[in-house]
């Protein structure tokens, strides 16, 4: 039987992993609906609303899987991590307090709204209710990542008898490294959400829906993706910075730098090996590594063995970093050059439409390898030089958490596999809803009467 | 300025108040789960569309009072949740179930439509019956016996046959002929079951347990305590007449039976609530001895002040937006 710690470890793994694949597509999603509605409230045109209709059934389904998920963490914080809440509990409470206050309530009460009232509220409020919706869970994000960069980098508080006591709330929220956290959280949102509309829609026009929603919502959610990629390598630089300067060991690791050296190479690729000290079949070009990190060719990088015994396990984060941003790099040609494209009002290829759907799901798969960067890389710490995780595990019999594991990881895996099977089913079938219903364009300007769904269908 | 001792007063307050909300409102729509028919479709859907638009701000008060728990008094999360590992994870996997299986139901074809429903309906019952068993380990303080056991197992079913009952009064409230009349046979009977049930806690509970059996017979709390089950079993006998005589003429009163078990909801908690206070784990730790830090709490609480009262305001005005009947949430 393995021991308490390891499961514990892989049980919040799973969980939150599973977790934060449905908030990074729900945040940015919100918006992209508010901005659909908002477009349909100005021209009239009907074509918005079908994008609306098909992309809030999709919101409804991923914020469903993120609720569940999300309630089973707030259980785990007691179950198998007592000495967290024992530790930090005075800092961590009010801010997962705050989120539950502030951003729960709002955007589970106006998803009601947002899903049902569309016949029973005015037309503007029904477009508030999806503002509303949108601001709850940016608001949960900023809570949650307060808090997740507050472990990174502690700030505003001091120990008494081993456990955290807050001084200033406003140091503890806006901690050294949140902003560049939060922005980097928002703007991956916002590319997994462009990509995933790209690829379902572009997925709807190889299967030979003809119709403008999917076209349209192509091109939306590609723009997006385009303008926001290169402020995403932006806001990442800052963010290696800012890790350089508050967690260096991490970026040793992220780097694959084992000693303290000037002019340091950038790896392309390389095999790390924990147990010698050292790389394997480096790929390296010079010096970029220090010009990227230190703004110098020459500038000196704090290698892993300043750190022996403090630093993270350097395989996962040297890949998960690599994994990252190659996908990041692919999001940016692939953006840019259908965009070149869309611009010059050239049809897209089946090879561009092909690597759209390809790209579906790329943001969960560079938002899950950046998440393993950032949250391995603190290890062996849970707060930063406060607690090391093993300090905070609980004492429970490892069989049971043996048999929640499994419990949890096999309802994940049925659950991922139905919430992409209903996705493609939805869009396999959003084709046949559009060629049965050709009356509804001649009544486009009698918005609600063209609204041809049951209450269960919009669910 | 609130004085540091009082702050764990209020916040055992915000706590009883975020649970006896989530057991109404989850309540009702965990209720309408675990009655969902699996022979009728339609009937399926309409109980389902009653609840639509508010299960998921419904859930979010269990999310608050365990957040509450956690926030304010969190060496007694530790313990609770400690000991209720297993039963905890299994209430969340029904949870899980049934939440997804609500969103996935509407949106597969009706051959997969079928087994999403059992799903809802099976998470439903695991959900309610978990809290339930959990309810009752908690009043057995923990105990690791057969005694203890049996009787939070009996509580698993009590929880779960009251959370049927005031679902099926909450769709009498919202639906019209057939499956209004069916709703009033399943309150006439899970009524009855739980008058048994509260009987049986009655008895139960100051026997096994000595603080109880004291504070059931001290004064002051002796009065109120001797006041609850009366309330109560008199409560249960009216509704039980007043379902005789449904559906009325214009439906009129089709939101009495609602409103009575709402009422035996608060009186049975409030019953439980003063049977331990100030004990948040009973017998080991009280409200004070589990506090977080006084400046936390205070930070907590003046946020909490201006947005609960939003919160409570917007809840309104979605159950106003979809008022009556749920027919209406039909668009053919």
């Amino acid at each position: 039987m393995a021991d308490v710690f390891l499961l514990s470890r892989l049980q919040f793994a799973t969980n939150i992993s599973f977790h934060i694949l449905f908030p990074s597509i729900t945040i940015a999603l919100g918006w992209f609906l508010f901005y659909f509605k908002v477009r349909f409230n100005i021209s009239g045109h009907p074509v918005w609303m079908r994008i609306y209709r098909f992309w809030v059934k999709v919101f409804a389904l991923s914020f469903a899987l993120g609720v569940v998920s999300g309630i089973t963490m707030s259980f785990q914080f007691g179950t198998n991590w007592p000495g967290y809440m024992e530790t930090v509990g005075n800092i961590a409470g009010p801010l997962l307090g705050y989120e539950v206050l502030t951003a729960f309530f709002l955007e589970a009460t106006f998803l009601g709204v947002m899903l049902f009232g569309i016949r029973r509220v005015p037309s503007w409020l029904h477009t508030v209710a999806t503002l509303l919706v949108a601001v709850g869970t940016t608001i949960s994000a900023f809570w949650i990542i307060a808090l997740n960069s507050w472990m990174q980098t502690p700030a505003g508080f001091e120990m008494r008898d081993g456990v955290a006591h807050a001084l200033d709330w406003w140091a503890i929220i806006f901690n050294p490294s949140f902003p560049f956290r939060l922005s980097h959280v928002l703007l991956a949102s916002g590319l997994t959400a462009s990509f995933l509309i790209a690829g379902i829609s572009a997925f709807r026009i190889l299967r030979g829906d003809n119709k403008k929603a999917p076209r349209l919502a192509l091109k939306t959610a590609v723009f997006v993706a385009a303008l926001l990629m290169p402020l995403q390598i932006f806001v990442g630089d800052l963010h290696g910075l800012n890790t350089l300067e508050h967690q260096p060991q991490k970026v040793a690791a992220m780097e694959g730098i084992w000693d303290t050296q000037k002019g340091v190479p950038l790896l392309l690729f390389a095999v790390p090996d924990e147990k010698n000290r050292t790389n394997h079949f480096e790929i390296a070009i010079p010096n970029i590594t220090s010009i990227i990190l230190t703004h110098d060719p020459d500038g000196e990088v704090q290698g892993l063995n300043d750190f022996i015994g403090e630093h993270p396990p350097v395989a996962p984060v040297f890949y998960g970093f690599r994994i990252m941003v190659g996908i990041g790099m692919l999001m940016l040609v692939i953006a840019w050059f259908t965009s070149f494209k869309l611009i010059r009002n050239k049809p897209l290829s089946k090879g561009v439409l092909y690597s759209l759907m390809g790209m579906s799901f790329s943001g969960w798969i560079a938002t899950l390898a950046g998440w393993y960067v950032t949250e391995i890389g603190r290890q062996p710490y849970l707060v930063s030089g406060l607690l090391k995780t093993s300090e905070a595990v609980t004492d429970i019999a490892p069989e049971n958490v043996m048999f929640t594991f499994i419990l949890y990881l096999t309802v994940y895996v049925g659950l991922l596999i139905a919430y992409l099977h209903t996705l493609f089913l939805m869009a396999r079938r959003a084709v046949e809803i559009e060629e049965i219903q050709p009356e509804e364009r001649l009544q486009q300007k009698h918005f609600p009467k063209t609204l041809n769904i049951t209450a269960g269908e919009l669910s | 300025m609130i004085a540091d001792a009082n702050l764990p007063v209020i916040f055992a307050g915000l706590m009883a108040l975020s649970v006896i909300v989530y057991a109404i409102l989850d309540g009702y729509d965990l209720g309408v789960g675990i009655l969902l028919p699996l022979n009728n479709d339609q009937q399926a859907d309409q109980m389902v569309a009653s609840i639509g638009p508010f299960w998921d701000a419904n859930e979010t008060w269990l999310v608050l009072a365990v957040g509450l728990l956690l926030i304010a008094f969190p060496s007694a999360h530790n313990v609770i949740l400690k000991a209720l590992y297993i039963p905890s994870a299994i209430m969340l996997v029904g949870l899980i179930l049934r939440g997804v299986a609500f969103d996935f139901r509407a949106k597969v074809a009706q051959v997969n439509k079928h087994r999403w429903n059992q799903i809802f309906k099976l998470g439903s019952c695991i959900a309610s019956a978990s809290q339930g068993y959990m309810l009752g380990s908690f009043v057995m303080g923990f105990e690791d016996s057969f005694m203890a056991y049996s009787f939070a197992a009996l509580s698993a079913l009590g929880v779960t046959c009251a959370y049927a009952l005031i679902g099926s009064t909450w769709l009498i409230l919202k639906t019209s002929d057939d499956l209004q009349l069916r709703a009033i046979k399943w309150a006439k009977l899970t009524g009855k079951i739980s008058f048994v049930g509260i009987l049986a806690v009655c008895i139960m509970n100051p026997l096994i347990n000595q603080f109880v059996f004291e504070r059931w017979t001290t004064p002051p709390f002796a009065y109120f305590m001797a006041i609850v089950p009366f309330v109560c079993f008199t409560l249960l006998f009216i509704g039980n007449l007043v379902l005789k005589q449904l559906p009325l003429k214009d439906d009129s009163g089709c939101w009495l039976p609602f409103l009575i078990t709402v009422v035996v909801f608060i009186f049975c908690f409030c019953g439980l609530a003063f049977s331990f206070y100030p004990y948040v784990v009973p017998g080991e730790l009280t409200i004070w001895d589990a506090a977080s830090a006084p400046e936390s709490l205070r930070f907590i609480l003046y946020g909490a002040l201006i947005v609960i009262p939003c919160i409570l305001a917007y809840t309104v005005f979605s159950y106003r937006v979809f008022w009556g009947k749920v027919e209406d949430l039909r668009y053919y």
